[in-house]
């Protein structure tokens, strides 16, 4: 049972963690990240390491979505842009890790204000058509610009290499990639115990009585903006050395509602939701698919019907959390260890 | 000369497109003017409406009956789906959040295209139409009789419906609703059978529509992704304006084939975006679109 917390420094009161047990478990999640390469083969690794990828996408989405309340369709080809930045800068310029991932994440903020001017005039809905507009522009250019990005036919990298080990191998990839989203992830963390993100937060609420507050709107809309799409350029230079193979395809309209799902399917304006979502949207194609290996002996057809069924299970997932629990399993999550914390007390 | 002639065809056809546009876009506008919600489903539902005609159809053919009699059906049957969609899930959620509305409907393509993949399979499939496939030539401007007829149904059925919404008590009470939700009310009128209502008859425009498009286009579970191209319609015609939404369903396809005539047919897609972007940067409202004032 838990009773409450004495703070007896300043110090202590304005920690991330204000309790041992939180201290324990954000430990014990990192060492249990960290040891995941002793017992997981290269196939988990795989799925780990796009899992991570993932996580600093929606993190980026919910910095812009989640907190800023500027609801964007377009995170998918903002990370299609970072890819491709990515690609063409290792691919035509030979330029290393070092370099591309700054570059990315630079280039991906400058495209992410561009896009986030509209937001200055019209809100909501409006804002929503806009990026899904820009998501499709976005994706039809990288498409058309065949000189530089390949087209349809796609684009290759060779691995990153950093301090001269190229980073080939899963477990390589895995120890590259899992660092950065625990940096990022601890970065948003940290981003609304300050001025910008209290900032971002007001606006969320209201953004006319955020501005009569002193808070300009095309600063922090803009901020906002740009932020959340250098996530997604983030994720997307790790993408391209991930995978070292890039289509256009890979980046519409489907992987932005997948992200923007696995968002509230996880928790909006929470940090731990993009987490959560991420570990959702990763896990229910794995899940449908040894359920359907399973199924095989019984009816041939299973295997090709899981597609589909991730697809419907996606959307109910969407619609049940919106009708049942807005809030995202964060919800869950935190009623849960609420449930121990007043343990005795609890019915 | 000769180039000129092309121009005019490929504008009439655009033109042609954008009647059917027309029948699709009338369907988001009904739902945003009764609801306040931006149907995204609306191009799903309207896949859906069509696979019930192309199965309705095979099942008419094995019982050697005409096609024609399962039109109604399939229509009847989409609009009950979209009454049941509109009970089951955008009920629970009167009263809050538009966000969390559209979110719903944005989550319902992915149900209803993987039902679709998974009841029908992802396979291209061609189901009945509704006119034949035909071509005639005045003063040498070849004209696609296909198109022609779908042009007719499409705008028909458009003028029918405003008809409806100005001219009759239901209208009224449509109208009523999407002036003022809370007015309605007292004045006696059962905003949620409005609600039922709008949808029925959004699904079952949205059914017509995929019946003249499935010819042109062919089935599958993409067909509904046409529906996100038709929000540039409703944009730029400002959502609650059926005037608005007809002129601008005519613009939208003409420009269309105009970027298909000059820039390439692989340009035709992206442009209803570029407009809509552009729309909305310049004249958020629309053409002919409210301008909404908020208050604090």
């Amino acid at each position: 049972m838990y009773i409450g917390s004495a703070r007896l420094s300043y110090r202590a009161d304005e920690a991330i963690w204000q309790r041992p047990a939180h201290r324990g478990s954000v430990a014990a999640l990192l060492l249990a990240l960290l040891l995941l390469p002793l017992f997981g083969n290269d196939y988990t690794l795989l799925l780990a390491g796009q899992l991570c990828i993932y996580v600093i996408a929606i993190t980026g989405l919910n910095l812009l979505t989640g907190y800023t309340g500027l609801i964007s369709l377009g995170q998918g080809a903002f990370m299609g842009i970072g890819a491709y930045a990515t690609a063409v800068l290792a691919s035509r310029y030979g330029l290393p890790i070092w370099i591309t991932f700054p570059g990315a994440m630079a280039i991906t903020a400058l495209a992410g204000i561009a896009v986030g001017l509209p937001s200055l005039r019209v809100r909501g809905l409006y804002l929503t058509i806009a990026t899904l507009a820009a998501n499709v522009i976005i994706i039809f250019i990288i498409r058309k610009m065949e000189w530089l990005t390949g087209g349809d036919r796609g684009i290759s990298v060779t691995p990153a290499s950093i301090f001269g080990v190229p980073i080939q191998a899963e477990l390589a990839k895995y120890l590259l990639i899992m660092p950065i989203a625990a940096i990022f992830v601890l970065f948003a963390q940290n981003l609304f115990r300050t001025k910008v993100g209290r900032a971002f937060i007001a606006i969320r609420e209201q953004d006319y009585s955020a501005e009569i507050l002193g808070i300009s709107l095309l600063r922090y809309k803009l901020t906002a903006f740009a932020l959340g799409s250098a996530y997604a350029g983030a994720a997307g230079c790790l993408w391209t050395y991930f995978f070292t193979a890039l289509t256009p395809n890979q980046f519409d309209l489907g992987l932005s509602i997948l992200f923007l799902a696995a968002l509230i399917v996880g928790g909006m304006g929470t940090v731990l939701g993009p987490v959560f979502g991420a570990v959702f949207v990763v896990l229910v194609p794995e899940v449908l698919r040894s359920l359907a290996s399973l199924a095989t002996p019984y009816y041939p057809m299973a295997l090709q019907a899981t597609a589909p069924l991730t697809e419907i299970i996606y959307g109910l997932l969407i619609i049940g959390f919106l009708i049942f629990e807005p809030m995202g399993l964060t919800a869950l999550w935190n009623r849960f260890w609420r449930y121990i914390d007043r343990w005795p007390f609890t019915r | 000369m000769n180039s000129l002639l092309f121009v005019l065809e490929d504008s009439l056809s655009g033109l042609m497109t954008g009647g059917v546009y027309a029948l699709m876009a009338v369907g988001m506008v009904l739902v945003f003017k009764a609801t306040r919600v931006v149907n995204f489903a609306h191009g799903a539902i309207m896949m859906v409406g069509t696979y019930f005609f192309f199965s309705m159809s095979a099942m008419a053919q094995a019982l050697a009956v005409t096609f024609w009699v399962t039109v109604p059906l399939a229509l009847i049957a989409t609009g009950l789906l979209g009454a049941l969609l509109e009970r089951v899930l955008m009920r629970p959620l009167l009263g809050q959040s538009v966000f969390s509305m559209i979110m719903v409907t944005v989550g319902l393509i992915s149900v209803l295209e993987g039902l679709a993949a998974l009841i029908w399979t992802t396979e291209a499939q061609y189901p009945p139409a509704l006119f034949a496939l035909e071509i005639t030539f005045i003063n040498g401007i070849a004209i696609n009789l296909q198109m022609f007829w779908s042009f007719v149904v499409g705008v028909g059925v458009f003028i029918l419906i405003a008809v409806v919404l100005f001219l009759t008590r239901t209208g009224v009470a449509l109208r009523a609703t999407a002036f003022d939700q809370g007015t309605a009310y007292a004045m006696g009128i059962n905003v949620p059978r409005v609600f039922s209502l709008t949808w029925m008859l959004a699904s079952m425009t949205g059914c017509l529509a995929g019946l003249l498009l499935a010819p042109l286009n062919s089935l599958t579970p993409a067909l509904g992704h046409l529906g996100l191209s038709v929000l540039a319609v409703i944009i730029l015609g400002g959502l609650d304006s059926i005037l608005g939404t007809l002129i601008a369903a005519l613009l939208i396809g003409w420009l269309e084939a105009m970027a298909g005539h000059y820039l390439g047919g692989d340009w035709r897609g992206v442009m209803p975006y570029a407009v809509v972007l552009a729309i909305i940067l310049v004249r958020p409202y629309g053409l002919f679109g409210t301008r909404e004032v908020e208050r604090l």
